[in-house]
């Protein structure tokens, strides 16, 4: 009788721990950077998020037919609020680099960004990856920590001068005032540049090929003691991009291949 | 904190210290020369010489270093977008580098600063010190040159030795306006490495020394030129009351 009674309790406390874990399941928390970075995720006017890692958010969580909830952190913080556990994701435009994987894991990517090289309509050149001379004696812009510097100064270091800047609006600035002859950055920073009006007289002269130099792209970072989750997010994002939706999703927002290759 | 790591950091600051010190001697020498002229500007009876002066003295002081720094910088290189000119000119080479606009922001602010001390150094020359080269017949340009602007900077010398090590530290702003200088470099492999007080503390113990070495040559040249003013050796003073 007595052992009847205890494993009752037992098996009563088996399946509420069960419960509670499977609650827990239940609700995926990803953090996004409250700091707007459009056209991944930005707050419209009524404050609702939006973007497109907002929807492509929306359609992992669909595939994992999990329910999710968007969590506001700032990207300083984002790593330790992981760990933490006041989020499950990290779902915020973070490259995946070697100095962040010691502390986090990350999912696949999905999305990669291609670097490209600016500079004046009015100078033609022609950039020869394999052949630094063909930059030779140029100045070429760089943000400072960034993968465009490492590859720029692989590339490039032999034959022309590289500056690096604070901030991407300091080294365009130089750019306009005719201090640099090219600028490498990111395609999205830069295509927006040369939207404006200060950029306008400025054309993409080249888009770098494809090196491990330039990182693996942006992924979902999760805690390592949660291989779970990377997994179901691992299987949720090549099912996506599997049935379309990815693409779908993709074309709303650019008029290239978002995912890169 | 990693020793191997920290002690790998200063060969790769040499690059940098130069230019920092060719900064100092570069703004410093400008700086200085420009001062003397801001100084009898400001002592001046004339009031199209002081009042122009006593301005440039007023703003150098009044605004921030960095503000004046971006400002020839950032505000010139605005300039030049709209005059595309300027790019086929003999100067060009010196617009684009960035030393240039460090080495100009640098001077002014020391000849802002320096003017103005030199200025209360020229008025304390004794008045009996000038009446004498009056009565030796010198004309007014060779008073000043013989007697009140070596006599102002023998009694300033203490302060301007202060003035350049602020320039020493100054310079460590060139680095926000692309010039490599040491600060620059420290500022890069803290960046790059994620590494933050190894590069920063062996960018401060160079500073050190170099203060450390700029302050040594002052008190050599106070010795020098100041030696009618020097402190008597302790041991010295009881031979004087011997002597009575």
């Amino acid at each position: 009788m007595r052992k009847h009674v205890l494993g009752a309790i037992l098996l009563g406390a088996a399946v509420a721990i069960a419960g509670v874990a499977a609650r827990a399941d239940d609700v995926i928390k990803f953090g996004v950077a409250a700091e707007p970075y459009p056209p991944f995720s930005s707050k419209d006017a009524s404050g609702k998020w939006v973007g497109f890692e907002i929807d492509l958010m929306d359609a992992v969580c669909a595939q994992m037919q999990a329910k999710c909830q968007l969590v506001e952190t700032a990207w300083d913080g984002i790593i330790p609020a992981l760990q933490e556990k006041k989020i499950d994701v990290i779902w915020s435009s973070m490259s995946i680099t070697e100095e962040r994987k010691q502390k986090i894991d990350f999912t696949d990517r999905y999305y990669k960004t291609p670097a490209i090289i600016i500079g004046p309509k009015s100078e033609s050149i022609n950039i020869d990856f394999s052949n630094p001379d063909s930059v030779k004696g140029k100045i070429i812009g760089v943000q400072t920590s960034t993968i465009h510097y490492n590859f720029v100064q692989k590339y490039f270091g032999s034959a022309a001068t590289i500056k690096t800047y604070d901030t991407q609006d300091n080294c365009d600035a130089d750019l306009v005032a005719g201090r640099l002859d090219l600028v490498m950055a990111d395609s999205i920073a830069l295509d927006d540049f040369m939207k404006s009006d200060q950029g306008k007289d400025f054309e993409k002269k080249a888009t770098a090929p494809n090196d491990p130099i330039l990182g693996e792209g942006v992924g979902g970072g999760v805690r390592k003691d949660d291989p779970e989750l990377r997994a179901k997010l691992n299987a949720a994002i090549a099912a996506v991009r599997a049935n379309g939706t990815y693409d779908t999703i993709a074309k709303k927002y650019f008029d290239f291949d978002i995912y890169g290759s | 904190m990693s020793l191997d790591f920290f002690l790998g950091v200063f060969p790769q600051l040499i690059d940098g210290t130069w230019i920092t010190i060719l900064l100092v001697l570069v703004s410093g020498a400008i700086g200085n020369s420009l001062a003397i002229g801001v100084a009898l500007s400001r002592v001046s009876k004339n009031p199209w010489l002081w009042v122009p002066s006593y301005t440039y003295i007023y703003l150098i002081r009044g605004t921030p270093l960095l503000v004046q720094m971006y400002f020839l910088y950032y505000g010139l290189g605005d300039v030049f977008a709209h005059e595309p000119a300027i790019r086929q000119s003999f100067f060009w080479p010196f617009l684009r580098n960035g030393f240039w606009y460090g080495v100009a922001a640098l001077s002014l602010s020391t000849a802002g600063y320096t003017g103005e001390v030199l200025r209360g150094a020229i008025q304390a020359v004794p008045f009996g010190e000038v009446e004498a080269g009056r009565a030796f017949g010198m004309s007014h340009w060779l008073i000043l040159r013989r007697v009140v602007l070596p006599r102002a900077i023998q009694i300033c010398l203490p302060t301007l030795g202060g003035e350049t090590i602020l320039l020493l530290k100054s310079t460590a702003l060139v680095s926000t306006i692309t010039v490599e200088d040491m600060m620059w470099k420290a500022n890069f492999i803290r960046v790059q490495t994620f590494r933050i007080y190894e590069p920063l503390l062996a960018a401060a113990l160079v500073y050190i020394a170099l203060t450390f070495i700029l302050s040594r040559g002052f008190r050599m040249l106070e010795r020098h030129l100041n030696k009618d003013r020097l402190q008597p050796i302790p041991a010295a003073l009881p031979m004087v009351v011997d002597a009575r």
